[in-house]
Parts: C-alpha cells; sequence; structure tokens
C-alpha cells in the first residue's frame, strides 16, 4: 500500500488537516519549545531582578579587564556563530550539502570556543573567593544568582553543540534533511538572544568602578 | 512557503543585522561606563537590549516571514507571561525598606 492510501481514523490521508501555521511539525515543536524556555530564563533573571533590587550591599566585581573584555569576545564569538548558522541553513536550503555541513560544524566550533572561555572566567571568579553563597566582596547571593544565570545558558551552549555536531552528522549521512538544520539553527539563535539580555544585566550592570 | 526559502533574498541583510547587533553591544559597553546609574541605567541597557532581540526574532530566526497568525500566537502569550511577571517589583522594593538579605 502507498502512503498516500494509508487512512487514519477511517478518513483518507487527504482530507487530514494541514500542519498548523504551515510550517513543519517539528518546527512548531521548537517555536514552542523556545518560547517556554524563554519564560524559564525571564523567571531567573526576574529572580536575579528581584534579589539584586533588594539587596544594598550587592557586589560590582566585573572589571574592565579581564571580565568585560572577555564578556565582548564571548559576545562577537556567540553573534558571529548565529551569522554562520545562517549560512548553513542556506547552504542547505540551497542543496549544498557539504557547505551546510562544514558551516553547522563552524558554527558548533563557535559554540564550544564560548563555553570554553565561559569556563574560564568561571574559574577565576572560584579563585577570587567567590562560592554560591559566599564572595569577599558583599551579599552571599551574588554566588548563586551569576552561577544560576550563566550556568543555565552555558548549559544551552553545550546542549546545542552537541545537537549540532549530531544533526550536521546525520544530515550527511541522508537521514535529516535541510529543515532540520533550519530547526536546530532556530535554537543557536535563541542562544545567542538569551545572551543578549544575559550581558547587560548580569554583566554591565555590576561593573566595577 | 519555507520561512528560510523565502528569506534567501542575499546576505547583505543578514550581514546589516549581524553589524548591528554587535554595534548595540558595543553602545551597551559604552553605556556602563557613563555616569548613569541605578535605574536609568537599567532602562537604557534594557532598552538595546530589546532591538538587539527583535532584530534576532525577527531577521536571524525568520519570524519576518512567518504567517502573522503564529507571529501574534507565539509573541502574545510571551509578552503576557512576561508583563504578569512584574508584579513581583513591588515586594522587592518592600523588602529593600525592610531588611536585606543577610550576608
Amino acid at each position: 500500500m502507498s502512503d498516500a492510501n494509508i487512512t487514519m481514523g477511517g478518513h483518507p490521508a487527504g482530507v487530514m488537516e494541514e500542519s498548523p501555521f504551515a510550517i513543519p511539525s517539528k518546527k512548531l515543536v521548537m517555536w514552542l519549545f523556545i518560547i517556554s524556555d524563554a519564560v524559564t530564563f525571564a523567571a531567573i533573571l526576574f529572580a536575579y531582578g528581584y534579589l539584586r533590587n533588594a539587596t544594598p550591599d550587592w557586589p560590582r566585581p566585573f572589571k574592565f579587564s579581564p571580565s568585560i573584555v572577555n564578556v565582548i569576545f564571548m559576545t562577537f564569538i556567540l553573534v558571529t556563530s548565529s551569522l554562520t548558522m545562517l549560512m548553513g541553513v542556506r547552504a542547505a536550503k540551497a542543496g549544498d550539502k557539504s557547505g551546510a555541513i562544514r558551516w553547522t560544524f563552524i558554527t558548533a566550533a563557535g559554540g564550544l570556543l564560548f563555553a570554553l572561555l565561559h569556563i574560564r572566567e568561571w574559574l577565576g571568579l572560584i579563585k577570587e573567593g567567590v562560592r554560591l553563597f559566599q564572595n569577599p566582596w558583599g551579599s552571599g547571593l551574588f554566588g548563586a544568582a551569576f552561577f544560576s544565570i550563566t550556568g543555565l545558558h552555558l548549559a544551552h551552549v553545550i546542549g546545542g553543540v552537541i545537537a549540532l555536531v549530531i544533526v550536521a552528522l546525520r544530515y550527511k549521512r541522508g537521514r535529516y534533511n535541510s529543515d532540520d538544520i533550519e530547526i536546530s539553527g532556530l535554537y543557536w539563535h535563541f542562544v545567542d538572544l538569551v545572551w543578549m539580555f544575559v550581558v547587560p544585566f548580569v554583566y554591565l550592570l555590576n561593573v566595577a568602578r | 512557503m519555507d520561512a528560510a526559502k523565502k528569506d534567501s533574498g542575499g546576505l547583505t541583510i543578514y550581514l546589516v543585522v549581524y553589524v548591528s547587533i554587535l554595534a548595540l553591544a558595543g553602545v551597551q559597553i559604552l553605556l556602563a561606563y557613563q555616569h548613569t546609574e541605578g535605574p536609568q541605567l537599567f532602562f537604557r541597557v534594557l532598552s538595546v537590549a530589546l532591538v538587539q532581540a527583535w532584530l534576532a526574532v525577527m531577521f536571524f530566526m525568520h519570524m519576518r516571514t512567518e504567517r502573522r497568525s503564529l507571529v501574534l500566537s507565539l509573541g502574545l502569550y510571551t509578552v503576557f507571561v512576561l508583563l504578569m511577571m512584574n508584579m513581583i517589583w513591588s515586594d522587592s522594593f518592600r523588602l529593600l525598606q525592610m531588611r536585606p538579605f543577610p550576608k
């Protein structure tokens, strides 16, 4: 029996409803995931704002060098990786399989570099005495807020790198198509988008003066 | 029609958005080192971050070429939830007037 003749619930396949919003179901699911994840990040940033506003001795430990310089590099890498992801999606849609794989791996490499810089920054702060509930400068809640927010984002970056590598490999073997590259790209742009709020709220509002 | 296919009108627009997002990130850093503090600085960097996010969603994530019904469904829900979260601020200020968190 051909796929066209397969019936569902006694109705021919031809009368089944089309995909909502005329996009592939996988893409809609990714959008719904992104929305729920955006609300999760918003909640954690609101909680951070609540604590910071209510705490008079909130520390401001981020010096221009090395912290803010590091943040500038990390931002450049993440935004650039969004551009390389776009190149990968464009190549996939144009049928350029090798180009799509190459750009997706470049994006994953950017994500990996971002994660390494982030871990290096964490180690620097830990070396200065920052822990989850104590630090040398002020309110002990700073460490909990900082590591929670940046840790959640870092987990998303590492997860995204793994996902990009898997999708690229499966696309190479023909198990995935260009839609899958586009959908993983949506996730990657979202990770970039979250960083656009983490930088001003967590770092720039806490620069040392 | 597929959003990415519709949006394949050349790299120029993506490059412009990419440079704009990086430039806005630079503006945020400049704002942080001006002599502004507190709520004024917060609202300035928030405004710049919102513009960056709008550019990323509309161009990088191709939301501008999706169906209006999808944009409204996702956008209205998100904005509603984010606005509702703002109810915490009154309690945050109340706490500031009473007793700070212990060290």
